[in-house]
């Protein structure tokens, strides 16, 4: 791309791509979020046209703002296709919830919309929130109307704005949890978008007319790409902090919290074969007290907004703004919005990105019971019926229920006295068995992949099982049954299941292909390289049999398997996003 | 002979219509005989245009005699865009040097034009293993087919986009390039496989593809490919448009119907459809068939083998026994499935079976008058039923025939245009099916043509004219169509029609069935015309989306005053389908729009609906 090189005077940065350019010069995207009316487009009359079960290609960007997002029945395309029919359009809804929280009267009402308007199966995601598969054009109203009546929301559940607020699901520290669940609760409902569209065009609101700025801090062209914050409680970083645009480690004295870690510059998403694009995990920048959040949350926001490539989409991520113009640009242009210097970072220490299963009790005597869900998918399938088990579950449990960043459920804050209901709820609804799967399976993910993702070019959530039965194989022929090794796949190079952390990883390139990825750092802090590119599953299993059986017999005491495989020479170890691809 | 390919643009739209339609309907004798006259008339004319030429070269007429710049297409297939933008910049790099250039994106591209392309530049990625685009694999497997037609006057070559990281690099542009090839056009240039990277190799191959173009001409100026000079035809040959002209009759009709070949067979609805509504293809190449919008195929079907072994097992019969057929001798078992109607009952089968049974309760029953008991009997009894129940032993085959009425062909109104379809016709077909005493029966035509025939296979057919459901003279005449099920497929040959003869008039679709995602016929196709504007205004009545029923004459209704002013401005209506509910719901439907807009009483509006199907301004094609 030649683009004139222009400069802050200032600072000395580039400001070449960014929102100090006029709209023509930047990516068609942004001059179709100046011109969309905060958001509104033409999406009540794409609702009504009855001709397709589609929306206009316009309204299907901006209704990603709105938490929508248009897919078809990919497994039918080419059927339909030759039936003179258009592909089976349906939309994916995507809930805003903060840390994963909600109660047992939200879930009832989402089970219930699940089966009246989505596929009858609710998504647990990697971002702690839910998703609603298959929902038909004229569905969707009823849907998001349901959902307000419980009072949840799907704004900016994607597009290019905040995206829901992820906060670590510690279930031992109950007091420190409650209070940094509260404030990502708090930061999540001040950057949402302002815009009042989603009333009018979702739950019938009054038309306003108003010259005043629907959005004062987003202004009209939103940010350039999708921004994820989310809050760690050590030594879990279960939420992956290292790959949020913006990280806030929690700090505590005891149980009593005193104020974070700021990490930026962190995400997944890369291009196959696109060396400019790379995951990056955040660095580190300094400490500030709790106080202070709100002022840090909206200066990472507009910084990001300011300065943030709006030319080219696949370089408009924040890791990159932090990539090109350094972490010490970002510490000065931080701290002379928020007027006062960041501290330099307090001692904190992870060990596991992982879930630990069954019951467990919080420090104020609750206790909680972590339930291994497979990939996220709450459905009933034979004995296992997860969907109306839980269903029944949310009609006696008192307490709340916590999506886990690993697609796993909480059933949160329950009294000693309701322990034993619950326990045989979940053995009545064949629930109980899913936490005695293997080691590997209790730490695997994968994505939702086809049929519906638009995105996928592989299998993912439909294929991680299978691919796991036979990796079983090979664990138990070389007795490493018990050995917890995060395994993550995703079907397309975006990452929503973060495989670059994970200490074996997949992305997909084509049905029946993967990368294979090899060596993250088993609580998150360090990313894998790519191993072998565009494989199938024969050669990954010959791979593994192989590097298992040294792991096997040469690992030393307690070494996880992705420091392994870089000691024993099978991938470099990724230093940096731009070594990744090295 | 029939699929004679015009390559000339410089023949009229218009003359090719004649030329195709005379094609059609001569015979193999007729058609030497013409092809005779026309190179005569070709010789005398090129003379005379060389005279001209000669006589002087800036001459209006020579000029006027000069073909269109031949243009260069640059049709694309793009999965991710890259193709796509390729596309764009070859065609203002193309513009720059003067070159005459459309783009066109495979996706949308109508094949029919194919043959008739001279100068194409393809742009194509491969997805997945292999693969081509997905927007674009209607057109790979459209050319990969047996309906690809030959391309001797097409010049090309194929930019090709892959991932070497692949097994299948570059693969869909190779498929490409070789089949092209294979259907005789002619390569311009190699091949250019890019890589991720694409931009360096994609220019450089370009620029030199482009810089040969120029020298060459394309844009410029000159016939591309030996093409006669246009202008008037001699004087005379209007006069043999009319094949019947010269001919008396179609070779082929209902007394000799066409073993027309079934081209294609698929299922129109969808997953979870409560219905198995098909579309079949028949190929009338050779035959001189030749039909207009409106017209049905007659179909001569042959009845389930299984009813006709069960017919022959419960009688005892071998199969084999000889009977007398409607044509000469044959098998009772192949008398059955081919040349009697064997489900039905009729009055004169139950009055012959009281006499082989001596069933005289059965002989009163047929006797009986009024005959209402007679009715009610042969609405709730087939044949195999009345045999089983009133048996009648010792029965012989002969016997049995003489009582049966020849089966008889069955009309479905053509989907197809055949300015459109060329030498196909289209049929949709809903399989008839119903329970009668706890047995699953079927339409005998419609259960043939959707469960026994294979593709290949040969179906006796031929063209039942229905002058009273014509398009409007006038092009620009309005047109209100409505139907429900299968009663869209005649507006499917309307609106090929009109798009094949550039008819711009306004047109409304209304257009019924049981559910949205799995039932809307030939979806793809009213979209595409709905967006091309071809088709005005389109509404749509899903019975089962919603908790109460919505039928086309709701739909009607809501558009009352609308519908009224086009009635008003000469539109014509058709309505085609159901005839027990939905015409007669429509027509009350008609009455009191008509009565509103008129502000009469219902007596006034069906006489003035009356008029108005007088004048052929409302025409019904019911069943």
């Amino acid at each position: 791309m030649q683009i004139e090189k222009e400069t802050d005077d200032t600072l000395g940065v580039d400001r070449s791509c960014d929102i100090s350019q006029p709209l023509e010069k930047l990516h068609p995207d942004e001059r179709m979020k100046a011109a969309s009316n905060y958001l509104r487009g033409t999406i009540i009359d794409s609702l009504v046209d009855p001709v397709t079960g589609a929306v206009v290609e316009t309204d299907t960007k901006l209704m990603k703002f709105h938490g929508i997002y248009q897919q078809d029945d990919r497994d039918l395309r080419d059927e339909r296709r030759r039936q003179k029919l258009e592909p089976a359009w349906q939309f994916m809804i995507r809930v805003r919830l903060a840390g994963g929280v909600c109660t047992p009267a939200q879930w009832s009402k989402l089970s219930e919309l699940a089966l009246a308007h989505g596929n009858g199966t609710l998504r647990l995601t990697t971002r702690q929130t839910f998703q609603f598969h298959g929902v038909l054009k004229r569905s969707l109203k009823p849907a998001i109307q349901g959902l307000n009546e419980v009072l949840l929301d799907t704004i900016a559940a994607c597009g290019d704005d905040a995206r829901g607020v992820m906060s670590s699901v510690n279930p031992h520290l109950s007091a420190l949890h409650r209070e940094v669940w509260e404030l990502a609760r708090r930061t999540s409902d001040q950057v949402i978008p302002r815009q009042r569209a989603y009333h009018e065009i979702w739950l019938d609101g009054e038309k306003k007319v108003s010259s005043e700025a629907e959005e004062p801090v987003y202004g009209k062209t939103y940010l350039p790409r999708k921004f994820k914050f989310g809050f760690a409680i050590p030594p879990l970083n279960d939420i992956d902090v290292y790959t949020q645009d913006a990280g806030f480690i929690a700090i505590a004295d005891g149980e009593t919290l005193t104020g974070f870690n700021l990490t930026v510059g962190g995400g997944m998403g890369r291009t196959d074969r696109t060396p400019h694009t790379y995951p990056r995990l955040g660095d580190v920048v300094g400490y500030f007290p709790k106080e202070r959040l709100p002022e840090v949350a909206q200066a990472i926001i507009t910084i990001q907004r300011d300065y943030g490539n709006r030319v080219d989409r696949s370089r408009a991520r924040f890791k990159y703004t932090i990539d090109d113009k350094g972490v010490d640009w970002f510490r000065r242009e931080l701290e002379a919005r928020v007027g006062f210097a960041l501290a330099p970072a307090r001692e904190f220490a992870f060990d596991t990105n992982a879930d630990g299963y069954g019951w467990t009790q919080g420090s104020d005597g609750a206790w909680h019971y972590t339930l291994f869900i497979e990939n996220g998918r709450i459905d009933d399938r034979g004995e296992r019926r997860l969907m109306s088990g839980l269903q029944a579950l949310a009609r006696v449990h008192e307490g709340e229920f916590r999506v886990t960043p690993n697609q796993n459920l909480i059933i949160a804050q329950v009294p000693e006295k309701a322990k034993a209901a619950v326990s045989s709820l979940l053995e009545q609804y064949g629930m109980h068995n899913s936490n005695r799967a293997s080691a590997l399976r209790l730490n695997s993910m994968a994505c939702v992949g086809f049929p519906t993702c638009g995105l996928a070019m592989a299998e993912s959530e439909r294929y991680l099982p299978v691919l796991i039965d036979r990796i079983e194989a090979l664990t138990q022929k070389h007795g490493l049954e018990d050995q917890a090794i995060v395994t993550r796949m995703t079907g397309c190079p975006n990452g929503c299941a973060r495989p670059y952390v994970a200490e074996l990883g997949f992305t997909g390139r084509a049905p029946g292909k993967y990368n294979m990825y090899l060596g993250g750092g088993a609580h998150g802090q360090r990313m894998n390289r790519m191993y072998l590119e565009n494989v199938g599953e024969d050669r990954i299993l010959a791979e593994l049999d192989a590097i298992f059986a040294r792991y096997a017999s040469e690992r030393s005491d307690g070494e996880p398997f992705g420091d392994f495989v870089i000691r024993a020479g099978y991938v470099r170890e990724v230093i940096s996003g731009r070594d990744f691809n090295a | 002979m029939s699929s004679i390919a015009i390559a000339d643009s410089a023949v009229s739209e218009t003359d090719r219509q004649l030329i195709r339609s005379l094609a059609r309907s001569l015979s193999p004798e007729q058609a030497l005989w013409v092809s005779g006259y026309f190179a005569g008339a070709a010789e005398a004319r090129s003379e005379l245009v060389e005279l001209s030429r000669e006589a002087s070269t800036v001459s209006s007429r020579a000029s006027a005699v000069q073909p269109p710049a031949a243009l260069l297409k640059i049709l694309y297939a793009s999965e991710s865009g890259n193709a796509a933008a390729l596309a764009r910049q070859i065609e203002s790099k193309a513009q720059g040097l003067g070159l005459r250039v459309g783009v066109e994106d495979l996706a949308r591209y109508k094949t029919r034009g194919l043959a008739e392309e001279q100068t194409v530049l393809f742009v194509a990625s491969t997805h997945g293993e292999g693969e081509p685009p997905e927007t674009a694999a209607s057109f790979f497997e459209f050319l990969a087919g047996r309906k690809a037609p030959a391309l001797p006057g097409m010049r090309f070559a194929v930019l090709a986009l892959g991932d070497s990281t692949y097994e299948f690099f570059c693969e869909a542009g190779r498929q490409l390039d070789r089949r092209l090839a294979e259907l005789g056009a002619t390569r311009l240039a190699d091949r250019c496989d890019c890589d991720v990277d694409y931009e360096a190799d994609a220019a450089a191959w370009t620029e030199r593809l482009l810089a040969s173009l120029q020298a060459d001409g394309v844009g410029h100026a000159g016939p591309a490919g030996g093409a006669a000079p246009g202008g008037p035809l001699p004087a005379g040959v209007s006069g043999l448009s009319g094949g019947s002209a010269v001919s008396g009759r179609p070779a082929y009709d209902k007394s000799r119907p066409f073993p027309a070949p079934l081209a294609a067979s698929l299922r129109l609805t969808g997953r979870g459809s409560t219905k198995e509504t098909r579309h079949l293809e028949f190929d009338l190449a050779g035959s001189g068939l030749d039909y207009l919008p409106g017209d049905a195929l007659g179909v001569v079907a042959r009845n389930d083998p299984a009813l006709v072994s069960e017919i022959v097992e419960y009688f005892g019969w071998s199969g084999s026994e000889p009977v007398a057929g409607r044509s000469g001798e044959t098998t009772i078992a192949q008398a059955l499935v081919g040349e009697f109607e064997i489900t039905a009952l009729t009055p004169r089968f139950i009055e012959r079976w009281a006499q082989l049974s001596g069933d005289t309760a059965l002989a009163e029953l047929v006797s009986k008058q009024p005959r209402s008991e007679l009715a009610s009997f042969m609405a709730g009894n087939q044949i195999v039923d009345l045999v089983r129940k009133r048996p009648a032993p010792g029965i012989v085959p002969q016997e049995f025939v003489a009582s049966l009425r020849g089966l008889q062909p069955r009309l479905y109104s053509i989907a197809s245009s055949a300015q459109f379809a060329d030498d196909e016709v289209h049929l949709c077909v809903a399989p008839l099916k119903f329970h009668l005493h706890d047995r699953e029966r079927h339409g005998v035509a419609s259960r043939y043509l959707a469960e026994d025939l294979q593709p290949g296979d040969t179906v006796p057919v031929y063209v039942q004219r229905n002058d009273n459901f014509r398009l409007p003279e006038d092009p620009a005449t309005p047109i209100v169509m409505i139907g429900a099920g299968t009663g869209v497929a005649p507006y499917r040959a309307f609106m090929q029609h009109r798009e094949a003869l550039g008819i711009e008039g306004r047109s409304w679709l209304f257009f019924g069935e049981r559910n949205f995602r799995s039932d809307f016929l030939y979806q793809t196709e009213w979209q595409a015309w709905h967006r091309a504007k071809a088709l005005t205004r389109i509404d749509l009545a899903f019975s089962r989306d919603q908790q109460h029923k919505v039928y086309v004459q709701d739909r009607l209704r809501e558009r009352a005053t609308e519908l009224f002013a086009w009635l008003d401005d000469g539109a014509h209506v058709y309505v085609c389908g159901d005839a027990e509910q939905m015409a007669r719901d429509v027509h009350t439907a008609l009455l009191s729009i008509v009565s509103g807009g008129l502000g009469c009483d219902d007596e006034a509006a069906e006489a003035w609906l009356r008029e108005l199907q007088a004048e052929g301004r409302y025409q019904r094609d019911v069943y």
